[in-house]
């Protein structure tokens, strides 16, 4: 049987956002204030996402001024997704406890 | 093999790793392999991406080569100057880095709208008004963040107010939900120029938003565009019918609100507070009455002192990074627990530019995290302190921020370093904190100020405590 793409309209797309907005709440409620700034850095390199958004954008653009935005729209979203992995690998790798032994 | 099967999966599990590796990063143990597991999930979804090249619509069909040249030229322009940029940017500088990259993400959801908009793409009310919202607030992130960036980056000092402000800033915002009001009236068949001057007027509303707002309540900002960004790209994936946005959007959206939340009620202040209040404009008046001096002494003798010393805290501040000393400060902090002192580091929730930003700085410089205590652990430790010192920290160790209702600190909870028995203070001269509120700390008897350069200040306590133990 052929795949087609499921259209994500109306209440199942209301049910992904508020399920979403939970899994976001719940996972950023238990941290401790150490890794704020991390964890911020993280959620912003995962917004960068939206180059795939962008790419698909630029993909379907019919005429120049579709192209020069879609071109801008990737640029910025690439600089988003790579940017927020590099500083956040950066900040991440540096947390150590005192002896090498790991603990709970 | 079926396309749109692929690049569905691929999403799938690219949304499963986000959450997954978003988890692990909420806590120190696993943080490292977080970011690896989500960035895995990236780089699947990107490529999964170019599947779109073997079905796009009939109208883009011609333009297709170039379009797959841009994405790629865009794609790799975009990775090697932000990949460059982020291995180069010093630890102290990474707020204004994670705001100079949230804006971009703001600009490419921004843009993704524009796309859909002027393409005349977008049907259906939900979807065309789910299209307005999100390319309002990713123009809004994209602008403020910039902003937020520039200020943090010291290439816009002082703060833009006048009386009528936050009129002008309400009036605008109105006029952007007439605008946007309308373009979903007509079912977005309008003409561009109209389109424009909606990008345009929302990406002046972030400038708006963001110029009346000072320096150290940026942080806050920052988060809270961070936040914004997310709802935008969750929008757009809504309006793409792409769940790995929505869902990574969405996600992004709750926990960032939740973090700046966090972060707002650290300083006491709530987010409207920040956002409409002019903090520090009217502190001027209020630095009469404080009785006292400053009581200077010689670093080698504060370093010997608290050789001597059977438990000493340590409240760094932003003042120590910018020293660049907090190598020196863990050498000196080695040298004190070998001669048998106890030392731990008490950090204020807004220690640095950020909260958490003092630990990310201080395990650059490989202090162990386990010394390292957050306020509310180690408050009640400071009356146990033989001495506590400060280090570039200033209205986070302000007492009046306790007891002078007319602070405009008042109620911001801070580091009871006031109560051990002997505080130094590191401290480069006699200016005020951020916040531009005098320092009732700095006048008390029992603390005596070390003026210099941290880094130098803390070379000559570790020679000074060194030339005990090495014999007369």
């Amino acid at each position: 049987m052929e795949y087609t793409t499921t259209i994500l309209t109306g209440f199942v797309a209301l049910y992904i956002f508020m399920l979403a907005a939970f899994t976001g709440f719940e996972i950023i409620g238990r941290v401790p204030a150490i890794l704020h700034t991390p964890l911020m850095s993280g959620s912003n390199f995962i917004h960068g996402i939206v180059v795939v958004g962008a790419l698909w954008a630029l993909l379907n653009a019919s005429s120049l001024p579709q192209q020069i935005i879609g071109f801008v729209g990737v640029l910025l979203g690439a600089g988003n997704a790579a940017g927020g992995y590099v500083v956040t690998e950066r900040m991440l790798q540096m947390f150590k406890p005192s002896s090498k032994t790991t603990k709970e | 093999m079926n396309t749109a099967l692929l690049i569905d999966s691929s999403y799938f599990i690219a949304a499963f790793l986000f959450i997954y590796g978003l988890k692990r990063m909420s806590s120190p143990l696993t943080a490292r392999s977080g970011i690896v597991v989500a960035g895995w999930g990236m780089v699947l979804a990107v490529l999964a991406s170019f599947l779109y090249t073997l079905d796009v619509n009939e109208a883009a069909k011609p333009h297709l080569n170039t379009n797959i040249v841009l994405a790629l030229l865009a794609l790799a322009l975009g990775l090697g100057w932000a990949w460059r940029s982020g291995k180069k940017v010093a630890m102290t500088e990474m707020p204004q880095m994670v705001a100079l990259y949230n804006g971009m993400g703001g600009g490419a959801a921004a843009a993704i709208a524009a796309i859909e908009l002027i393409g005349y793409k977008t049907h259906g009310t939900v979807s065309l008004s789910l299209a307005v919202l999100g390319g309002l607030i990713g123009a809004m992130a994209l602008s403020g963040s910039l902003i937020a960036w520039a200020k943090l980056d010291g290439r816009i000092n002082g703060t833009l107010r006048f009386s009528a402000l936050q009129l002008v800033n309400g009036s605008l915002l109105l006029v952007l939900f007439a605008i946007g009001a309308y373009i979903i009236w007509q079912g977005g068949a309008v003409e561009w120029p109209l389109f424009a001057l909606f990008f345009a007027l929302a990406l002046l509303y972030g400038v708006m938003m963001t110029m009346p707002i000072g320096g150290a309540d940026m942080p806050v900002v920052i988060s809270l565009y961070n936040a914004f960004t997310g709802l935008a790209v969750g929008f757009e994936g809504y309006v793409l019918n792409n769940p790995a946005l929505m869902i990574a959007g969405m996600v992004v959206g709750s926990a960032g609100s939740l973090l700046t939340l966090l972060m707002a009620k650290a300083m006491n202040r709530s987010v409207a507070n920040v956002l409409f209040s002019n903090f520090g404009a009217a502190s001027e008046d209020d630095d009469a009455d404080i009785a006292g001096s400053q009581k200077p002494i010689d670093a080698a003798d504060a370093g010997i002192n608290m050789r001597y010393a059977s438990k000493v805290i340590i409240a760094p501040g932003y003042g120590l990074a910018v020293a660049q000393a907090q190598h020196k400060l863990f050498e000196l902090v080695k040298l004190l627990q070998d001669a048998g002192v106890e030392v731990k580091f008490a950090i204020h929730p807004v220690a640095g530019r950020m909260p958490g930003h003092m630990n990310v700085l201080l395990a650059e410089a490989g202090v162990p995290y386990d010394i390292i205590f957050d306020m509310e652990d180690i408050n009640d430790e400071f009356k146990e302190a033989d001495v506590a010192i400060v280090i570039g920290a200033n209205d986070t160790v302000n007492p009046a921020a306790r007891t002078n209702k007319s602070s405009p600190i008042y109620g911001m909870p801070v580091l009871n370093v006031d109560m051990a028995k002997q505080v130094y203070v590191v401290k480069r001269g006699q200016g005020k904190g951020y916040s531009g509120v005098e320092n009732a700390l700095f006048y008390a008897d029992n603390t005596q100020m070390v003026y210099g350069d941290a880094q130098k200040v803390m070379v000559a306590m570790i020679q000074a405590i060194k030339s005990l133990a090495g014999g007369h």
